[in-house]
């Protein structure tokens, strides 16, 4: 959101901390003060996922530097594709050395809960102060009552769409209801402006639709006692709707990866795809003018609900983790402290244009959020997602069915017609036992 | 005066057998580096490799033995079977044709030609750009709504449609084929066009008072001299085509379903991005009996050196 001012920023900040007090949000424990004392001589080495939107990046090094500058603790920051950081976070788990703080994905935390700094009172003093954290944040971030990982937030992904390519297919807004988004997606089909969903081995794009479609189905890989459940009717039902969706897809979406959605759209050549909010910002923020048609003429919505009755969509979720083997813990703590707080998180919110939506519901007062109605259905992504590896715990064996790409095969299979529906999920089903046997 | 030899010859053989042994201790001290680079780059990770796929390690957690239950796992795996059948299809595929047409360009490069060494260079291109950047390009040459290929054939009236290169298995397959292939013939024709130049102009002089045509030239000549450079630069070349990692991870990443999946992205991907280093470690194993065959193949192969030099074969 290149409009807003820092006085916008500095007026978030005042709101937030008003909404909360005013609107009577009691924190989820009584909001406890904050008395933690860095280390004497203390310096810090963060490793963070690799930014896809330099506004991230740029609000993020200069609040890392007001942090040296008023605490005179040194803070390196190295970033890493987040794919590269699992690798690198579990190494450092391993050995027993490495960076003081890791913002890694998902499961991450959950592989070497161990090795972790408790960061309960912290994760106590942030939720007390800004309104509590979102269920999932919450989930994301504990193990049984102790925060071992403080979540940064979530990676949101929406429907985009072409707003004059659904009216043109005879609607007005996304339908909410399976049948109602089938047939909107035939009707893009059939006037000229098809849909693309991810169906190659796309860790964000793929992942999320596939995922949201088994669940919203009621379908999932694993019960809460991690039995693979992923060979049943719930699951089974969920290909044959995406078989009757992907009908609908351009061609070339089994090839898809990551970026291929955004070129698409951006050449004009979708009506609807699932992405964050990247494809309208590159859009917006051209000075292309067919570009800039592009934004003026599209869209966002929430993914529809199905058998399920309840979101549920699935996102990446990023969370801070401070590893015991740290010299300097209660510095590191004060670092996230200083990071999470209102004047430095709503000013990487707006400079990250609502690449990541908020794991605090007070951050969802910032006025980016409502400056560009556009953005609005980004903000709640945290209350809509669910964890990875539902309705199991997270841990390696989630981390591994999702890198492994079980799911998206699984649809690619069914989509593709290479596999029935049911054959699909039965091999799917026997490809997750593995990890959950182990 | 016994004694006295006795104790001559002693000094004498002691000193011949110390110098004997300074000669052994020297060379051993000499190869001691070299040794030391082999065993802890070489063995060492091999025989970590060979110990992983033996445990059930994840990333981050020390694993235990398990004997051969990955082996056993992945024995009943679909995916490992159709990853198994990729890497021998594009290594078998890719690896004839990188030969015929390496071969061709080697036998064309060696002839008079004008712009000779500018050819050379221009043959070499593809081994120099870096592989990912290559791999980009086909990545986009193959793209399902840009490709130049598509765009090309459309406006010529060829096609009506945009191929879909990398969305349907079999067209995916013969497409990281083809990229493959380009990126592998100057290898094959650089290193043959060297071993041509090795085969001395008077035996095909020879040949051609004889009435030999080209093709007997060819078939009776340039062949057996050229078997072990040959046997040389096709075991290398099936070793880099069955290795190959970089080409399919940027343009397919495996997909579609897993139609382009070769062992060393498949161990990539369960070891590394799922974690488990223990899988990813036997699939990596699985791969060592079949580099062993291509390395054999060379040993055998340059064997018939001695009989190119005079010798028995």
């Amino acid at each position: 959101m290149n409009d807003l001012t820092r006085r916008d920023v500095l007026k978030a900040g005042v709101a937030t901390t008003a909404a909360v007090a005013g609107a009577g949000l009691m924190p989820e424990t009584a909001q406890a003060a904050w008395t933690g004392q860095p280390e004497p001589n203390a310096a810090l080495r963060v490793l963070r996922w690799k930014q896809f939107v330099q506004g991230d990046i740029d609000s993020f090094m200069a609040s890392t530097k007001k942090f040296t500058e008023q605490t005179g603790i040194k803070v390196r920051v190295d970033t890493e594709s987040w794919e590269d950081v699992r690798p690198k976070a579990a190494v450092a788990a391993n050995v027993g050395a490495g960076p003081d703080i890791i913002i890694g994905t998902n499961d991450d935390p959950f592989k070497f809960p161990e090795k972790l700094v408790d960061l309960t009172d912290l994760a106590d003093y942030l939720g007390g102060k800004y309104g509590g954290w979102y269920d999932t944040c919450r989930a994301y971030g504990t193990q049984g009552r102790r925060w071992i990982a403080l979540p940064q937030g979530v990676n949101v992904s929406c429907i985009n769409y072409r707003i004059s390519a659904i009216k043109k297919a005879g609607f007005e807004k996304i339908p909410e209801d399976l049948p109602g988004f089938l047939k909107l997606c035939q009707g893009l089909k059939s006037t000229g402006t098809p849909v693309g969903f991810a169906l190659g081995h796309a860790t964000g794009d793929a992942n999320n639709w596939t995922h949201w479609c088994l669940w919203t189905h009621g379908g999932k890989v694993v019960d809460a006692k991690s039995n693979v459940t992923l060979d049943a009717p719930e699951t089974v039902a969920a290909l044959e709707y995406a078989k009757q969706l992907a009908d609908t897809f351009i061609q070339g979406t089994l090839s898809w990866q990551d970026p291929s959605n955004n070129k698409a759209f951006l050449a004009g050549e979708l009506g609807l795809t699932g992405n964050g909010i990247s494809i309208y910002v590159v859009a917006k923020n051209s000075t292309d003018p067919a570009l800039k048609a592009i934004a003026a003429d599209m869209d966002h919505a929430r993914y529809p609900i199905g058998p399920a009755k309840k979101f549920t969509e699935q996102n990446l979720t990023l969370s801070a983790f401070v590893f015991k083997y740290s010299k300097y813990p209660k510095a590191a703590k004060e670092y996230l402290r200083f990071m999470w707080e209102a004047d430095q998180y709503n000013d990487w919110l707006i400079k990250s244009n609502g690449y990541i939506s908020q794991p605090l519901k007070a951050y969802a007062n910032n006025p980016m959020w409502t400056a560009d109605p556009k953005n609005t259905p980004f903000r709640d992504g945290a209350d809509r997602i669910l964890v990875n590896g539902y309705a199991g715990p997270l841990g390696y064996a989630s981390a591994a069915v999702m890198g492994d790409f079980i799911v998206v095969d699984m649809f690619a299979e069914a989509c593709s017609g290479t596999q029935p529906p049911k054959a699909a999920a039965s091999r799917a089903a026997d490809r997750a036992k593995r990890y959950y046997l182990v | 005066m016994a004694v006295e030899t006795h104790r001559l010859v002693q000094p004498g053989r002691r000193a011949g057998w110390a110098f004997h042994d300074s000669r052994h201790r020297l060379g051993a001290l000499f190869m001691l580096p070299a040794a030391a680079i082999l065993l802890v780059f070489l063995a060492y990770p091999l025989g970590l490799g060979f110990w992983l796929g033996l445990t059930d390690t994840k990333i981050g957690e020390a694993g235990r033995f398990i004997g051969l239950g990955n082996f056993i796992s992945l024995a009943h795996d679909t995916v490992f079977w159709l990853v198994v059948f990729n890497t021998m299809f594009y290594t078998v595929v890719a690896s004839i044709v990188k030969f015929a047409l390496g071969l061709y360009l080697a036998l064309l490069l060696n002839e008079r030609l004008p712009f000779k060494s500018l050819l050379r260079a221009v043959v070499l291109l593809p081994f120099v750009v870096p592989t990912v950047l290559s791999a980009i390009a086909f990545w986009w040459i193959y793209d399902s709504q840009f490709s130049i290929i598509s765009w090309v054939l459309i406006r010529l009236g060829l096609i009506h449609r945009y191929i879909d290169f990398l969305g349907e298995p079999w067209n995916a397959r013969w497409a990281v084929i083809a990229a493959n292939i380009w990126r592998g013939i100057p290898f094959v024709a650089i290193t043959l066009l060297a071993g041509l130049q090795t085969i001395s102009p008077s035996l095909y002089e020879a040949a051609t008072l004889d009435g030999a045509s080209a093709w007997q030239r060819f078939r009776h000549i340039t062949l057996p001299m050229l078997t072990p450079i040959i046997a040389v630069v096709m075991t290398f070349s099936v070793l880099l085509t069955f290795t190959d990692f970089q080409l399919i991870y940027t343009i397919t990443r495996g997909g579609p379903i897993n139609a382009t999946h070769l062992m060393a992205t498949l161990s990539f991907q369960r070891a590394i991005t799922g974690g488990y280093l223990g899988e990813g470690a036997a699939i990596a194993d699985a791969m060592v009996p079949f580099l062993l065959a291509a390395i054999l193949f060379s040993y055998f192969g340059l064997q018939r050196r001695r009989w190119q030099q005079g010798s028995r074969d």
